[in-house]
């Protein structure tokens, strides 16, 4: 196997600028609307980030021939992160950094959940759980019926997978032998109700997917090393085995900011003035 | 007469030769089983195109969201299952995943209403009408003979957005001219009358059509519509012929609630209000029973609603 390469500081200075960039769009989005799901928008941003700028073939002019071009797809399973998107593909220019004051508002393209019809670099329309993974199957089988070289990656959330459909879709990933997906679990292990185990317990996961025949990874998932090699890994590992490879990326819901990380109650709650500036000034290291 | 010796033919069959033609013709068409095929009859595309007939297995929910991942890579996917499961067990899937991004898919639900052979009430889907036509970018169309079917196939493969399809499980009469027949949306009148308007879809329209030809020898006077397409329904072919005869019945083999008779009642209320009775299963479930026994059971053939239309006219006339 080739060696992945390694960050060097310089990059992985720039990574943690950029990821520190996406955060503070993310939580600006939610304060201003006063609304959206900040948690595991923090928790997912780090993997967004290495996969749009060191992991997927794509650009924003690509998505112009929709159906048919050769760009990889990603599709964020777990649609109330949908800050985390938008930041990311702001910061790649999918759209005007205008666009993100309309978040959640009225009229405005960039919806709580987000909407495949309004939003360049949207594949599918995602919100309701347990939807995504089906999704990227037929993007995936579909990618093979072309000949298309072209990668699927989905995020869902950990809480998402107590959904049955994760499972039917688990089992249609494997039956079709879908080598061009790779799934990544955002294991922040808070829900709305609380702790994911105490909830509804998924563990244990690792053998969970594996009992459904996929070939299983797992991550730090603030680690850009790790994430980066993953991604890489997961891709030779899919091909060879002719298997999906699913990446348990365990992470920090409202990683970043202190006082929201680990906090089941930062879930679905904008902050307010003084929690707001709190936060900033601690991703701007103030 | 005109409902007799007509070539009796499966509707089922037909769709299945339907997909198997168009997916000669078009590479982008792909059919998702849920394990059925050989009821829904999809396994003739199977042994036309292998390649792009992908069984789902017994997971309808997870089906129509893969469609909704073809659709937007550019596939025609018709999925098709049991009305029931497409339109029940997988109606979120298909709300969220299709019909709000208006994805191209075609959801083809066999079997719809009592005559589901002897499975009873947990097979009989007497809600897929209404529970489609609620969403919004929906379009909802239920055929009455293999010939509709087949043009109807043709139509949904060329119309680029979501389609529902209600294909019913008995072989019935055929109604239409095939070399002539061409699919539009529209309601068309069957037979005209003055008295009052029939309005009716699937297995029930040539009960209609029996029905008309015994309130002829009663002196009445009936006019027959297939609406075929329930959602955009057909609003001026309807509104014109009850203009004429001022009096509307729906026959329909679903519930009375939200089907044919509720989209009629929803029109005229608002804008023509006049008289109407809802044929259909009046708000209970089905059982198990022959086709026959079930249609008559509940108050399906001609035989068994001539009396209500006889009732309308004369209300009408009071």
């Amino acid at each position: 196997m080739e060696q992945t390469k390694k960050f060097n500081e310089e990059e992985l200075k720039e990574l943690k600028s950029i990821s520190k960039n996406l955060r503070e769009r993310a939580l600006t989005m939610v304060y201003k609307a006063q609304s959206g799901h900040v948690g595991g928008a923090l928790s997912s941003i780090d993997l967004l980030l290495i996969l749009y700028k060191k992991t997927m073939k794509l650009a924003p002019e690509w998505t112009n021939d929709k159906e048919l071009s050769k760009r990889d797809r990603f599709i964020l399973s777990k649609g109330h992160a949908s800050a985390a998107l938008y930041s990311i593909l702001c910061e790649f220019g999918y759209f005007c950094p205008s666009e993100t004051a309309g978040f959640r508002q009225l009229g405005a393209k960039l919806q709580g959940h987000p909407n495949s019809e309004y939003v360049p670099g949207v594949e599918v329309p995602t919100g309701s759980l347990g939807q995504g993974l089906s999704m990227a199957n037929g993007i995936a089988l579909s990618l093979k019926l072309d000949k298309n070289p072209a990668k699927v990656f989905v995020l869902m959330g950990d809480g998402e997978l107590q959904e049955g459909q994760i499972w039917e879709a688990a089992m249609t990933s494997k039956h079709y032998k879908l080598d061009n997906l790779v799934a990544i679990v955002d294991r922040n292990r808070l829900q709305i109700d609380g702790n994911t185990e105490d909830v509804m317990g998924l563990e244990p996961l690792v053998d969970k997917w594996k009992a459904f025949g996929w070939e299983v990874l797992e991550i730090n998932g603030h680690d850009y090393q790790e994430i980066y090699e993953a991604y890489q890994k997961a891709s030779l590992l899919g091909r060879e085995k002719a298997s999906p490879v699913v990446i348990i990326a365990n992470t920090i819901k409202g990683k970043g900011v202190s006082f929201m990380e680990n906090n089941a109650g930062w879930h679905g709650k904008a902050p307010n003035d003084d929690e707001y500036n709190k936060a900033i000034n601690e991703l701007r290291g103030l | 007469m005109l409902t007799d010796n007509r070539k009796i033919s499966s509707l089922r069959v037909a769709y299945g030769e339907a997909i198997a033609e168009l997916g000669k013709e078009n590479p982008n068409v792909v059919v998702l089983e849920c394990d059925l095929s050989k009821s829904t009859q999809t396994i003739i595309f199977k042994n036309a195109c292998p390649e792009r007939f992908f069984n789902m297995g017994i997971a309808e929910q997870d089906a129509i969201s893969t469609a909704a991942g073809f659709a937007s890579s550019g596939k025609i996917p018709f999925v098709s299952t049991f009305a029931i499961f497409a339109s029940g067990r997988a109606w979120e899937q298909v709300r969220n995943s299709i019909a709000y991004p208006k994805f191209n898919v075609k959801v083809v639900g066999t079997h719809g209403g009592l005559t589901v052979g002897e499975d009873g009430a947990s097979h009989q889907a007497l809600e897929d009408i209404c529970l489609m036509r609620v969403m919004p970018n929906m379009t909802v169309i239920a055929p009455a003979d293999s010939i509709e079917v087949k043009a109807a196939v043709k139509f949904a493969a060329e119309y680029k957005g979501p389609v529902y399809l209600r294909i019913p499980r008995p072989n019935l009469p055929e109604l239409h001219d095939e070399s002539e027949y061409q699919f539009d949306m529209k309601a068309h009148i069957l037979r005209e009358g003055k008295d009052i308007t029939i309005a009716s879809y699937g297995e029930t329209v040539i009960e209609c059509l029996k029905c008309a030809e015994m309130l002829e020898q009663k002196g009445v006077s009936a006019e027959v519509i297939n609406v075929s397409t329930i959602k955009p329904l057909d609003e001026k072919t309807i509104l014109q012929s009850v203009q004429k005869t001022g009096v509307i019945m729906t026959v329909e083999n679903h519930s009375i609630i939200g089907g044919l008779g509720g989209a009629v009642c929803e029109l005229l209320s608002e804008t023509l209000p006049i008289p109407v009775k809802r044929i259909g299963v009046r708000d209970q479930f089905g059982q198990s029973g022959k086709d026959t026994e079930l249609m008559a059971k509940y108050g399906l053939t001609a035989e068994t609603f001539i009396d209500e239309a006889i009732k309308l006219v004369e209300f009408k006339n009071k």
